[in-house]
């Protein structure tokens, strides 16, 4: 299945592309009012189209592009660096306290809907893309330590991991060194489909104004935009949604492609 | 004309070849035994007689039971066959039943499949017989019972109930009691042949073991990749060895090698009174967790320069005693000591200790990171040391231990997955050899190895201990390799040390009712050499 | 119970440290000092924190969560107005989406590879990328605007019936599910294939099963045990999507409670609801254990 891996990274590079581009250069100034000009379904001038302030629709989905990836980047960073310790931690200490204790943790995380986390931040600190980064994020936790811990336990088991022990090597360092290193394949493929599921919560928490706020745009808030003249102009919700759908699908068509070519079962007959 | 005829059976799967021009026969009544190492198409041959194999197996040839050609039945067709007329016992009883149905209902599952007017009450009354005549009678092993409250052999018996139920003419068994231990194989195979004789069925057995083909059966084919090499009559066959994969393969199965003399005894490791205690889970939310006591007041002593053995069947402790004499578990109770120093002071291993110690385990995949290469994963132990080697005095302790190993110097470059089995079983005992260890733990080292290359690791292990003067302690299910690599032997049973002595004399004139039954049922070949002269 | 009580608290202090006082938010900027006071003591802010908790959670206990600090109404009266509209909801997304991925999971798994197989995982695929409140849009588009099928949003209310009630709650069921759908879908069909590499399931086909009874008979129970921990999480995302698709159905649940609560800083509501959200994923959570041990007679002796 090398095909879902060849789309799912053009479908992101494409995106992350764009993104990179909008920094420099941007069909248009996507935040300038055009107003005479608003509404306009997709033409030669405007690609995708104008919303009901005349703004260049492909402009702003390029814009967009940097905040939804940059704030899905962050929240699967965070998930990761506060994740992946504490998972070898707990598979480490399998059995004791610690792990319990991580554990039960790790449930009461998972207890909060994401978007439940989101609300109560936003409740505290207010509505901002810094604070949508850490409710993600802090839902990401719990799923990168569980993942973590599930792999790293059923390689504690394994006998290469008992010859390093024999070796004299502290729990510690064979975590570093031996248990990373074959848990990094399944991270990888975790991390990829964390990241989507990151811009989708991006996008709703936007949407209902929790996520990012305005000048900065973003696909979740053009969308919310694009509800009441839904009926006009259709365009103003289609683009947005098809920019998130196919972000989605292209990283999680390479997630699994990542998975097929990672494993190292199939490696070696590759081999 | 015979019950079961496969003819110029070939297969290939994804146009990787499986078979080549197969040809057998079992007749009625009579017990075939295919044999081969792993790779031999000896599995595969017995999923064609069932027409159960994988997606992408392309055959030709002809598959016929009593006449009917089987590659050319209808889907329909081979369902009303498998079951009724040919029945099939797998190797891996743990994993052979599903876990969520009542061993009642799947026994009575095989009656009410081919015969939906049978009624529920009929099917079950069957099922019960079924699975007394197996010896499981209902008073004690009820059909509400779920297979996880059955051990190995027990659940080995449902699936033999279930291929049995409707008193097919053919029962085919692959490799039935591979994954049981020696006294419970030996009921199994007991059970097996009596059903086959006292129904006049035909019994297709796949095994690698020879001994248990010896033993068990009327004609034996020996295959190797994908050919048969050889097959006749089993007394003939064994007198009268024709091609040489064939002898090649009995001499490997009883491979002996000669040990150089032991020095002086002159106590190692001392290891008094040990015992290991397991939390158990919860029962009760506030009750105090019970225990269970895995080794329980062992103690022996290994000396200098001595070949130790140490036999028992599976959950008889050896496993968590090698564990604890690694220092990588503490023990409750007891004391181990090298040369004289605790592997465990207070709390933590003792590193003094643990460089004089090593050890080989028995999954040659499993036993090293795949990431790493060679000279990384020998090197691990290094660790140990206060001052390991560097440079090219490491360089050279790599190119020792893997020439030690009948490896080159070369392949230190090469990653795990570039080795066979054997070789990586090679490279286990040259990680173990890296820092010239006092001691070297055998834990069922030899076990996962085709017979061919266990008799090729057994070899290396005597010209080590010439070269090396080891000192080693074996731990092995297997009995006759235990009786040729080591000098003296312990028995243990449920966590206990019943017996110990001199292999010999212990193999010989065994003391405990324990070691006499499992020196029993092990399973043992013919001395050839005799009845050929 | 453990976790119930931690949650409770992260919750509360949570809330708590929040920025901004719901007495001086209620007044205005030019409010004078004193008649602040008395609505903070007549609001029971006056008291400290520690005290403050317990009375909240001695009030959950017994069913009284409290009075809005805003609309000086029981906070339970409140909830259990937008219960009737949240909960069904999301119990309706949850049994469509059982009811369309089981039958795609299981069809795929019975043809893996084959055309059918790579349909419905193509579809999956896309159905997972879909937010499911731009699906709701375009649900809204199709079926409201252009068809007229349905409303396009707000809620009749139970009184016109239960069928009224099911009609004007459909489009928002479906939009929830179908996400949810595509990733049931994905599991079941993956555990089946696991579950179909068994070795038990090679013993049935010896027996004489069909690829097909041996699938039904014995395949399905045991794929199910990975599917129920999935159900068990999508209540917990359905019950959260819920909040976003309330916003664009302007149904009047949880979600617009929670919304405007959060907007009018009325710290009690907000606490009580998403108390009560983490409640409820601890049940269903609990259910999904006993469902458990009903599928799998191994966890059974254990306990």
């Amino acid at each position: 299945m090398r095909r879902n891996l060849i789309i799912g990274g053009l479908l992101t590079a494409v995106f992350v592309l764009a993104a990179l581009i909008s920094f420099v250069w941007t069909p248009f100034d996507h935040a300038a009012l055009d107003i005479p000009n608003k509404l306009k379904t997709p033409n030669g001038t405007n690609l995708l189209g104008t919303d009901h302030f005349g703004r260049d629709i492909l402009s702003m989905i390029m814009v967009g592009a940097r905040t939804s990836i940059a704030v899905a980047l962050v929240a699967v960073g965070i998930g990761m660096g506060l994740g992946i310790p504490l998972g070898l931690w707990a598979a480490a200490r399998s059995g004791s306290w610690i792990d319990e204790l991580i554990m039960r943790g790790n449930d009461l995380v998972f207890a909060f809907p994401s978007l439940v986390i989101a609300i109560l931040i936003t409740a505290i600190f207010g509505a901002g893309a810094v604070n949508a980064i850490i409710a993600i994020g802090i839902f990401n936790i719990p799923v990168f330590a569980r993942i973590t811990r599930g792999g790293a336990l059923s390689l504690w088991q394994r006998e290469f991991i008992l010859a390093a022990r024999v070796a004299g090597k502290s729990a510690a360092r064979i975590s570093v060194e031996h248990i990373l290193p074959n848990v990094t394949n399944l991270l990888i493929v975790q991390g990829t489909i964390q990241f989507s599921l990151g811009i989708l919560a991006e996008a709703g928490l936007s949407y209902v104004g929790l996520g990012a706020q305005p000048p900065t745009p973003s696909w979740g808030r053009m969308l919310a935009d694009a509800q009441t003249l839904v009926s006009i102009s259709p365009h103003m919700a289609l683009m947005p949604g098809l920019a998130i759908i196919l972000t989605v699908l292209g990283l999680n068509l390479m997630g699994d492609g990542l998975r097929d070519y990672l494993d190292p079962r199939l490696r070696v007959a590759r081999l | 004309m015979s019950l079961l005829e496969i003819q110029n059976l070939s297969m290939s799967i994804h146009s990787y070849d499986i078979l080549h021009d197969v040809t057998l026969s079992v007749d009625e009544g009579e017990i075939v035994a295919i044999t081969g190492e792993s790779g031999s198409g000896k599995s595969m041959t017995a999923l064609a007689a069932m027409q159960l194999l994988p997606k992408g197996a392309d055959t030709t040839g002809r598959i016929l039971l009593g006449g009917h050609d089987l590659t050319q039945m209808s889907e329909r067709a081979l369902c009303a066959m498998r079951g009724n007329d040919i029945g099939m016992v797998f190797q891996e009883p743990m994993t052979a039943l599903n876990p969520v149905h009542t061993i009642g209902r799947q026994v009575a599952e095989t009656v009410c499949v081919h015969d939906s007017s049978v009624s529920r009450a009929k099917a079950e009354a069957l099922a019960a017989e079924t699975l007394a005549r197996v010896g499981l009678p209902p008073e004690r092993f009820p059909l509400s019972r779920f297979p996880h409250e059955l051990s190995g052999g027990q659940r080995q018996r449902v699936v033999i109930a279930m291929a049995i139920a409707l008193r097919p003419r053919l029962l085919i068994a692959d490799e039935p009691t591979t994954a049981l231990d020696v006294t419970t194989q030996a009921q199994i195979l007991d059970l097996l042949k009596r059903l086959a004789r006292e129904d006049g069925m035909g019994l297709l057995m796949i095994t690698h073991d020879l001994a248990v083909v010896a033993d068990m059966a009327d004609r034996i084919v020996v295959m190797r990749r994908g050919d048969v090499v050889e097959e006749g009559q089993t007394d003939q066959l064994l007198r009268n060895m024709q091609h040489p994969y064939t002898k090649m393969l009995f001499a490997a199965s009883s491979h002996q090698v000669t040990l150089p003399v032991a020095p002086k005894p002159e106590p190692l490791m001392e290891v008094q009174g040990v015992c290991r205690d397991y939390k158990l889970p919860r029962t009760t939310v506030f009750g105090a967790p019970g225990t269970f006591r895995a080794v329980n007041n062992v103690s022996f002593t290994i000396q200098r320069g001595e070949r130790l053995g140490l036999v028992g069947e599976s959950g008889c402790g050896k496993s968590t005693l090698t564990r604890a004499l690694l220092g990588l578990e503490q023990i409750q109770e007891g004391t181990i000591a090298l040369d004289g120093e605790p592997v465990f002071t207070g709390t933590k291993p003792n590193l003094n200790v643990r460089r004089k110690m090593q050890v080989v385990f028995q999954d040659p995949f499993g036993s090293f990171n795949p990431r790493h290469r060679v000279d990384r994963l020998i090197t691990e132990p290094f660790h140990l040391l206060d001052d390991p080697p560097e440079g090219t005095d490491r360089q050279a302790a790599i190119a020792e231990a893997l020439t030690a190993v009948g490896l080159a110097p070369e392949d230190a470059q090469k990653y795990i997955h570039e080795f066979s089995g054997g070789q990586r079983q090679r490279i286990a005992i040259a990680r173990a050899l890296i820092i010239k260890p006092e001691l070297i733990l055998f834990d069922e080292a030899v076990s996962a190895l085709d017979v061919s290359v266990r008799a090729q690791i057994l070899d290396l292990l005597a010209e080590l201990c010439a070269a090396y003067n080891l000192t080693y302690l074996f731990i092995s299910h297997d009995l006759s390799v235990v009786r040729t690599v080591t000098d003296r032997v312990l028995v243990m049973q449920s966590g206990e040390i019943v017996e110990q002595g001199d292999t010999e004399q212990v193999f010989e004139r065994p003391a405990h009712p324990y070691t006499r039954k499992l020196i029993a049922a092990a399973p043992v070949l013919p001395d050839l050499h005799q009845e050929a002269g | 119970m453990i976790s119930l009580t931690v949650a409770s608290l992260v919750i509360f202090f949570v809330v708590e440290v929040a920025p901004g006082d719901p007495a001086s938010f209620m007044l205005g900027v030019n409010a004078q000092p004193d008649t602040l006071a008395a609505l903070r003591s007549e609001l029971g802010l006056d008291v400290p924190k520690i005290q403050r908790y317990f009375v909240w959670v001695g009030g959950l206990l017994s069913g009284d969560f409290g009075t809005s600090y805003t609309y000086r109404t029981p906070v339970s009266e409140m909830i259990a107005a937008r219960m009737w509209v949240s909960l069904p909801l999301a119990l309706y997304a949850l049994a469509l989406s059982t009811l369309i991925a089981f039958p795609a999971g299981i069809y795929a798994a019975s043809r893996r590879g084959e055309a059918g197989d790579i349909g419905v995982m193509g579809a999956t695929q896309l159905g997972v990328a879909v937010p499911n409140f731009w699906f709701a849009m375009m649900l809204v588009l199709i079926f409201a605007i252009n068809l007229r099928w349905f409303a396009a949003g707000g809620f009749v209310g139970w009184d016109e019936g239960f069928w009224a009630g099911m009609h004007a709650l459909t489009l928002p069921a479906i939009a929830l599910a179908l996400p949810q759908a595509a990733i049931l879908a994905r599991v079941m069909r993956s555990s089946l294939l696991d579950v179909l590499g068994e070795d038990f399931m090679r013993t049935a086909r010896a027996k004489g099963l069909s690829a097909r009874q041996a699938l039904w008979r014995h395949g399905l129970r045991n794929a199910l045990i990975p599917v129920l921990t999935i159900i068990g999480l999508q209540f917990s995302f359905l019950l959260a999507g819920s909040i976003i698709i309330e916003q664009v159905f302007y149904l009047p649940g949880l979600g617009r409670l929670v919304f405007q609560s959060i907007s009018a800083r009325d710290l009690i509501v907000v606490e009580s609801v998403v108390m009560l959200l983490v409640f409820s994923v601890i049940i269903v959570n609990f259910v999904v254990d006993l469902a458990y041990a009903a599928v799998d007679p191994r966890l059974r002796s254990r306990t």
